[in-house]
């Protein structure tokens, strides 16, 4: 049966075994040219692309939420199949029973799902509750080991977005396993490995393991059940493109179907399913359009995956995302590129189905991408702001030419890597808490250890470093071992049965960590070591503002006065990290990213020693701080691009905001420059830049009538959003920033 | 060599090719009654840098360069610092990064020369093709421009040419039919370019205390604009932009 499904394809180890990579090397077709052979929607796309965008507009017009089954607790066979439109679908296959309708999954926290269903005015069905409570949730697990200090750090935000209230994300699995293989090799292939298990010693891992295993193979079995539902047999390896499409979305759907994960990237799908492209085409069986119409559909269920979560969560992570992020284009091994007609195909569903946040569509940018490519890539971002850009050639050293992206910015080999993803500390609250002896600087709880407060006058650069550091030490070693709790629980009660399974068993583990006021803790030491600060204190002694006299050099304008202590805080930071053992051996990472919490973050933060007020957002990810860059968007971007990918291999988040005319007057200028900018920048090392071009003028008026902008599509922070589901506050902030602009 | 710069832009993709690394100069002979940076008037005014510093900050820009771009020396008028500006350009063609001036062409001095020397680009704004029309809009000669223009015809330099449409000024068929005649001649002309007065620096002219000349001006449409265009380029036969 495989030899029908595999024919024509240059064969290797990967019949052998699962390697999926190796598969893509010996049968991809690499491509070079420009998009001229792209094909437009056609009427049958256009037709589903308008149904959706009927009941998108419901969904909006509801509150954000179009319907939630709150009697069934989502899983792989909890629903019966559902469409879109059952006649003209290519590709199938929704979450429930009918689109944009969201089940409940508990098995993160049931608060989180029980509150999530009552904010938008339904109630958890008394089954389910019922449930639940003689079932222990991941939530419930993490909340019997927390330890009093873990809860006061919570409490005061000085550790923010800790997934121990709902599903962890970040993990990819290898979905396009189910196309290649077929689902029975790959449940062989697990049973093998639960062969060489038996040999070992039973430790704890090796029994964990063990179970986990089981639970993977039973997972399988059910995604074959599922698919079956839909009158597709998925036990054999996929056998033209449409199945091949077909299948691995289904391996999409059943992970989405059993984890509210935060973020559920599909992986590098595009170059793999070119293959079988490819091959129709020559074969004669599938004309471009058809083959446009197959990706349209696709990308259509794609856009249509459904979270249910809480106001709260969505305070930290606005606009409803779901991540399901698609790594397009970047360079092989061998110096060829990656790029294939797929990867066009991808993009251009931004011009068939319009702009739109999902995917969250993801260049991998490199030096030698081929030229055509490079500049359909900044036409599409000039004309939709939803796509962003990653370095490949700084990833493709440490993560090899497979790897995809969790999230907005963590790479990954896919299928042999995974990430138990945490949190961020924040950094300016680490250094008022410093400086208060180890209280909150806006509630006087003693959450650090006790120390004397910092005296009276000007601060002292030598005295505050020491403080810092102290402090930094002692909330790395707390922040390890918080996430250490929560993973392992995570894993005891809500472990990722089918993602895991698309992995190899024996996986590779990174810790992500995260930080949050890069740039507002830089310009305030440098304003401590180049100006004069001196700390006015408010009731009870605690600090409560600053009084800054005279200038520094702030972060954002390629400085290196300030730039190197950038640098080197997250260089210490990791180093601090790394003092304390991960939970199953994971390697620590760091990322610089916010998503939109940044501005919670600066909400829970007091005034700090750059002048920045309590209370007042952080800047995105690595940004620098509004309207601190004053040499323009340049040096703006080099001094981001100082910051260490080696010390951040989980990502550094830069949010770049231009206006059309300082890009050029005329069309062609203005791509070959957003050519030069991304060149300019990745060639310093740097690692991610989200690029919108657009107005103030345009969101301003945004705000004002969402409902003339129902579409209006923005990059924040590593994703991109519609910008009428970000609360008001955070488009505020959005529209604070420094927009590159130019009179 | 140290002079006084108002500030440096690093995305300019609006003064030259490719993406360009705008150094605003202190100091400007003229006063243009549609000037948008009157903060640049004062020759002691901005921050001194040294010429080696200021092309450091270039060359950090260099990477992005990779579609033509390079330095424009801008203003004010960068020449009323003429030998400040000739050291950057020098330094700047030693490290083969891409040099334009933007000047109004409102003097030419040995120094001037000597900048002239180091630069592959000239942006010249023609503020007005009439004599008398150029005094009173400028409070300039328009023979000086005249001879700078001579001048960099004749050692073959580049050349842009822009004029801001000022309504009333500069928009009439005559205005146009004057500034054809004056450019029909230049051998190294490679763009033409009208661009509309803008009304957004009164701000600025607030701050400063100062009235704003043209204050209620309403800024031409985009039509007028591509009126004039249209008329200028058939004079020209050649694109206006």
């Amino acid at each position: 049966m495989n030899e029908h499904a595999w024919r024509g394809f240059t064969p290797g180890p990967w019949r052998q075994r699962i390697d999926v990579r190796d598969f893509l090397q010996r049968n991809y077709t690499p491509y070079d040219g420009d998009e001229s052979f792209l094909q437009p929607a056609t009427a049958r796309t256009e037709r589903l692309r308008d149904k959706l965008r009927d009941l998108l507009r419901l969904e909006r017009e509801w509150g954000g939420v179009l319907d939630i089954d709150t009697s069934t607790v989502s899983s792989l066979l909890t629903y019966a199949p559902g469409y879109l439109d059952r006649e003209r679908e290519i590709i199938v296959g929704l979450q429930t029973n009918r689109p944009l309708k969201r089940g409940v999954n508990p098995f993160g926290g049931i608060r989180m799902a029980r509150s999530a269903c009552e904010a938008y005015g339904y109630q958890l069905d008394a089954k389910v509750e019922e449930y639940f409570r003689y079932r222990t949730t991941h939530n419930d697990g993490v909340f019997r080991v927390y330890t009093d200090e873990m809860r006061a750090a919570r409490r005061s935000g000085v550790i923010t977005g800790l997934p121990d209230a709902y599903g962890r994300g970040r993990i990819i699995g290898d979905y396009r396993r189910v196309a290649l293989y077929g689902v029975d090799r790959l449940i062989e292939g697990k049973l093998a490995d639960q062969k060489e298990l038996a040999c070992r010693p039973m430790t704890e891992e090796n029994i964990r393991l063990s179970e986990e295993l089981y639970r993977q193979i039973d997972f399988l079995r059910q995604l074959k059940e599922m698919a079956a539902g839909y009158g597709h047999d998925i036990s054999l390896p996929a056998a033209d493109a449409r199945q091949a499409v077909q299948w691995t979305y289904f391996a999409y759907l059943g992970a989405i179907k059993e984890q509210n994960g935060a973020a559920m990237s599909l992986g590098r799908v595009g170059t793999f399913l070119d293959i079988y492209f490819q091959r129709d085409l020559s074969a004669g069986a599938l004309d471009e359009s058809a083959a446009q119409e197959i990706v349209d559909d696709f990308v259509l269920k794609l856009r249509m995956a459904r979270q249910l979560r809480t106001p709260e969560y969505n305070e930290l992570f606005a606009g409803d995302p779901t991540w399901v992020t698609e790594a397009v284009g970047g360079m092989g091994e061998d110096g060829r590129t990656l790029v294939t007609r797929t990867s066009y195909r991808f993009l251009h569903t931004l011009r068939t189905l319009g702009a739109a946040p999902e995917p969250n569509l993801t260049v991998l940018w490199a030096a030698g991408l081929p030229a055509p490519f490079k500049r359909y890539c900044a036409r599409l971002s000039i004309e939709t702001d939803s796509i962003q850009y990653e370095n490949d050639d700084v990833m493709r050293p440490d993560f090899g030419d497979d790897y995809g992206i969790a999230c907005c910015v963590s790479a990954m080999r896919i299928g042999r890597q995974m990430q138990f993803f945490g949190a961020r500390c924040n950094l300016p609250k680490v250094l008022l808490i410093a400086l208060n002896g180890g209280r909150d600087e806006l509630t006087g709880e003693q959450v650090g250890p006790q120390t004397a407060p910092v005296g009276d006058g000007p601060l002292d650069y030598a005295d505050v470093c020491r403080r810092y550091e102290f402090y930094r030490d002692w909330l790395a070693g707390l922040y390890v071992n918080t996430m250490n709790v929560i993973h392992y629980m995570h894993d005891k009660y809500a472990y990722e049965k089918l993602q895991m399974a698309l992995h190899d068993t024996h996986v590779e583990r990174f810790m992500a960590f995260g930080v949050a006021g890069l740039s507002v803790l830089a310009d305030s030491l440098s304003a401590i070591r180049h100006a004069r600060v001196t700390p006015v204190r408010g009731d009870g002694g605690l600090i409560r503002e600053f009084r800054v006299e005279g200038e520094y050099p702030a972060f954002g304008n390629d400085d290196d006065r300030v730039d190197s202590l950038a640098a080197g805080l997250v260089h210490d930071f990791l180093a601090a990290l790394r003092k304390t053992p991960c939970y199953r051996g994971a390697e620590p990472t760091l990322s610089v990213l916010t998503i939109t919490s940044n501005v919670v973050y600066g909400k829970m933060t007091g005034a700090t020693p750059d002048g920045r007020k309590a209370g007042e957002p952080f800047a995105p990810g690595a940004n620098p701080l509004h309207q601190r860059d004053r040499m323009g968007a340049v040096a703006s971007l080099n001094s981001v691009a100082k910051v260490p990918y080696e010390c951040c291999r989980d990502g550094i988040s830069c949010t770049f905001s231009v206006t059309p005319q300082a890009l050029g007057r005329a069309d062609g200028e203005q791509v070959r420059n957003v050519v030069a900018i991304l060149d300019g920048y990745f060639a310093q090392r740097a690692h991610h830049l989200n690029l919108n071009v657009l107005n103030r003028e345009h969101l301003v008026e945004a705000m004002e009538r969402p409902e003339r902008h129902p579409h209006l599509t923005i990059r924040v922070s590593g994703y991109a959003v519609n910008f009428h589901t970000l609360s008001r506050a955070q488009q505020e902030e959005v529209v604070a920033r420094t927009f590159h602009e130019r009179l | 060599m140290t002079g006084r710069v108002h500030s440096i832009e690093t995305l300019g993709a609006l003064d030259g090719p490719g993406l360009r690394v705008v150094v605003f100069l202190q100091g400007c002979p003229l006063r243009c009654l549609y000037c948008h940076n009157p903060d640049t008037w004062d020759r002691r005014g901005g921050q001194e840098w040294d010429a080696a510093a200021v092309v450091d900050r270039v060359l950090r820009s260099r990477p992005y360069f990779s579609q033509g771009g390079g330095v424009t020396l801008s203003g004010g008028e960068p020449l009323a610092q003429a030998r400040f500006a000739a050291e950057i350009l020098r330094r700047c063609r030693e490290a083969e990064i891409h040099t334009a001036l933007d000047t109004a062409g409102a003097a030419l001095t040995s120094d001037v020369r000597r900048a002239l020397e180091f630069t592959d680009l000239v942006l010249l704004d023609v503020k007005h093709a009439d004599e008398a029309r150029y005094r009173a809009l400028t409070g300039g000669e328009l023979a000086t421009t005249l001879a700078f223009l001579r001048h960099v015809d004749e050692r073959g330099i580049d050349l842009w040419v822009r004029q801001v449409i000022v309504p009333g000024w500069n928009d009439l068929p005559d205005d146009l039919r004057r500034l054809a005649d004056l450019l029909r001649p230049l051998r190294t002309l490679r763009k033409v370019e009208l661009l509309p007065y803008h009304a957004m620096a009164g701000v600025k002219y607030a701050t400063m205390g100062l009235a704003c000349p043209l204050e209620g001006l309403a800024p031409p449409d985009e039509a007028a604009m591509a009126r004039c265009r249209a008329i200028l380029a058939a004079l020209l036969a050649r694109p206006v932009d």
